[in-house]
């Protein structure tokens, strides 16, 4: 099973290194992170996609909270939310029917080409983490990926209420 | 308002803390606080001869008085020697404060001399660390290391400090808070009301309950109230090697300590019970022996101010976070205006039953006769009765310390200090140091074995600089004991590695550290040296006593058996 965690952290040096050396420590996993500071400067929100059965999930979620610079946990696939991960994969299309193709997936995926070097397109996608697969599966039998490049996800619960009260 | 500079500001603000006695060593990163030290006074500075040993005696102390410990040491080897004694305190709940030099910050990263990521190697086994960059940060980076380090479950803090925030020619305003807030850090210490009123109810239904203790109790000073509370309920009473001394041994309603050489009577008492009631445990693998054949009848009931230890390992069916004594105390007022109150009768079945499995009395041995090694049981039991069992006692590990925790009733909460969590080899004389300067009036004993003792013996330098007259008696069985039984038991007896070869002379290593060193090899001999021993006063006496290297600690739970599944003896099983 997997959940997707939102943390809210002191924006302190060492806060981020204290959370991920739990998760090794304690031989949790980390599927995905992203962190980046909040409205409020002092603060860092993470999130974090790991995997488990309910107990594991119940240690991880206790074993962060008992950092000392964590403050607050929530598990955002335990309710409603929205979820999004953004990826730029780098595909080179030789032929103008894999041009076309790649324009084309890159229009039905909702998806931007934001650049363009000789044979080669960078395509950015925005979507759920399942909604990316399915582009790369898409483009994958008349365009060669070069490389590509995954935020992680990152969600919102869609109650009224936010993490920090 | 006061100028000060960096290094001043930490002795002054350990000064406004209230400490007394710190534990360190110097070196060129901290050469400024051990200035401030001499120049401010007011603290007494403890040297020892090897960091890890400041450690353990800081938790000795800590241990033994329940206040905070403190460490200063210097940076690169003097930060890295600290790791064992930290990791020991942390496992054990031991409220430290630990101040490492680090060099200066523009050669933070550098890979200087004398270097080392302190935060980043003690960041697993620490509960927080401060790395204090400006040295206006220095006294509320200090006071806030305080407060958690003592605050919710305790544990060690580390301090690291780069040697230029602490520059004596550099003073700034210093201003000493008289409290600290963490919007991030508020632990649970009342317990939900609810959730405490239906504990209650579930066991005093219970027709077979056991109260079951842990270090828990004594971080929270909540021995009178648990012993009220076990009164009242009328129920038995089975403890961790953590929780020894937490519950008054010598109380009719106490079966001893459970798990891996837990007593008979302790471990039937917890695999046939049908409500377990866990205070300040966390169900260590040597507390349950196999999981899944753990106590299968009973419902469990668990307080503990560490919500992560709260269903780690065994499943609480009522878990309650919350600080063991405020939690008791609730017990008790609702229990004195519960209804259905406890009637005392419905547990003389139960009672009958446990008396019945004391009578296996699991501790007995065969005493030695003449010109037979001395039985190491029967050294515990002999310094038992001459201390009246008043003794402070700080335990190495090993056979000699589960010989202790069963041989030695502990009545008094902080009398037995031990490494039970990381099992630390070397903690013992240490500890026993750290436990002597707190209490310089009472009688401080520190058990070991040959092994272990050797892990620090170099702190018998330090015992001489500070005139600290503790009793160490050495188990000395010429081997690793607890490695051999288990070679014994498990390995066909192949004793790789065990024996001990060329152990030195320790009466004459003690008479050489400036001690008084007295050997006991025949068991004619044993209470009489030891009396005489205990008589001397105000010197350490370095007891070396050649014990029956074949003994085995009993009982031993079968591995991967149920609690009740025990070694009895060599031949004798459950």
């Amino acid at each position: 099973m997997n959940y997707i965690l939102s943390i809210l952290i002191e924006n302190e040096a060492g806060a981020l290194s204290r959370v991920v050396g739990l998760f090794s420590q304690r031989g949790f996993n980390i599927e995905s992170l992203t962190v980046a500071t909040t409205e409020d400067p002092t603060m860092s929100r993470l999130t974090i996609k790991t995997s488990g059965d309910a107990h594991v999930l119940e240690q991880i979620q206790k074993q962060l909270h008992k950092l000392i610079d964590v403050f607050r946990v929530t598990d955002l696939t335990d309710g409603p939310h929205v979820e999004r991960e953004i990826m730029l994969v780098k595909v080179a299309a030789k032929t103008a029917t894999a041009r076309d193709e790649v324009q084309r997936c890159a229009d039905i995926f909702r998806g931007a080409i934001i650049d363009v070097t000789g044979r080669h397109f960078i395509v950015q996608l925005v979507g759920t983490s399942a909604k990316l697969e399915s582009f790369l599966a898409a483009i994958r039998d008349t365009c060669v990926i070069i490389e590509l490049v995954r935020s992680g996800i990152i969600g919102l619960s869609r109650s009224d209420k936010a993490i920090k009260q | 308002m006061v100028k000060l500079s960096g290094a001043e500001m930490v002795v002054q603000s350990l000064i406004d803390q209230g400490v007394k006695q710190i534990f360190g060593y110097p070196g060129g990163s901290v050469l400024d606080i051990y200035d401030a030290l001499h120049t401010l006074g007011g603290i007494e500075h403890i040297l020892v001869r090897h960091e890890q040993a400041a450690v353990h005696m800081a938790d000795g102390y800590a241990r033994s008085t329940g206040d905070v410990g403190v460490v200063l040491v210097t940076s690169g080897p003097g930060a890295t020697n600290t790791i064992t004694g930290i990791a020991t305190a942390y496992m054990d709940s031991v409220p430290l404060v630990i101040l490492s030099g680090q060099v200066a910050n523009n050669l933070i990263g550098n890979d200087a001399f004398q270097e080392c990521d302190m935060i980043g190697i003690t960041r697993p086994v620490v509960k927080h660390s401060f790395l204090v960059k400006n040295t206006q940060d220095i006294p509320q980076a200090i006071r806030k290391a305080f407060y958690i380090a003592a605050s919710g479950r305790p544990g060690p803090v580390v301090i690291d400090l780069p040697k230029d925030i602490l520059n004596p020619a550099l003073k700034y305003n210093y201003h000493y808070p008289n409290s600290i807030e963490l919007r991030s850090y508020n632990p649970t210490v009342e317990g939900h009301k609810g959730q405490i009123k239906r504990a209650l109810q579930v066991f005093l239904k219970a027709k077979k309950p056991v109260l079951y203790i842990g270090g828990g109790i004594i971080c929270a000073n909540a021995s009178d109230e648990l012993k009220a509370f076990a009164e009242k309920t009328n129920v038995p009473v089975a403890s961790s090697l953590m929780g020894l001394s937490a519950f008054p041994s010598t109380h009719k309603q106490f079966l001893g300590m459970l798990g891996m050489h837990g007593v008979y009577e302790a471990n039937m008492a917890m695999h046939n019970a049908d409500v377990i009631f866990a205070i300040g445990v966390r169900f260590d693998d040597r507390t349950t022996n196999n999981l899944a054949k753990y106590c299968p009848s009973a419902k469990i009931i668990q307080i503990d101010i560490d919500p992560t230890s709260i269903s780690k390992t065994v499943i609480a069916n009522i878990p309650i976070v919350g600080d063991a004594k405020h939690v008791l105390a609730t017990l008790l007022t609702q229990l004195n205006h519960e209804q259905e109150s406890r009637d005392l009768d419905a547990l003389v079945d139960w009672w009958k039953q446990i008396e019945h499995w004391r009578q296996r009395h699991c501790l007995a041995f065969t005493k030695q006769r003449e010109n037979e090694r001395i039985k190491p049981q029967e050294v515990i039991e002999v310094l038992y009765r001459l201390t009246s069992g008043n003794a402070l006692i700080a335990t190495d590990v090993g056979q000699h310390q589960m010989f202790t925790a069963l041989y030695y009733p502990f009545d008094k909460p902080r009398q037995f200090i031990t490494s039970g969590g990381l099992g630390t080899m070397g903690f013992g004389l240490p500890a026993a140091l750290g436990v002597k300067l707190a209490h310089p009036d009472q009688t401080v004993v520190c058990i070991t074995g040959d092994g272990s003792i050797q892990m620090n013996i170099q702190e018998l330098s330090t015992a001489l600089q500070y005139g600290l007259p503790i009793l160490i008696l050495n188990l000395n069985n010429r081997f690793l004991g607890m490695v051999k039984q288990w070679q014994d038991m498990i390995y066909s007896g192949r004793h790789s590695s065990s024996y001990m070869e060329s152990l030195p002379n320790f009466a004459q290593i003690a008479e050489a550290y400036g001690h008084v060193g007295i050997s006991i090899t025949k068991p004619e001999e044993l209470e009489s040296k030891l009396q005489q021993a205990l008589a001397i006063k105000n010197r350490l006496v370095f007891v070396d006593v050649m014990t029956d290297a074949t003994e085995h600690v009993y009982p031993m739970q079968v591995r991967g058996g149920s609690m009740s599944e025990m070694w009895l003896s060599k031949t004798e099983r459950t």
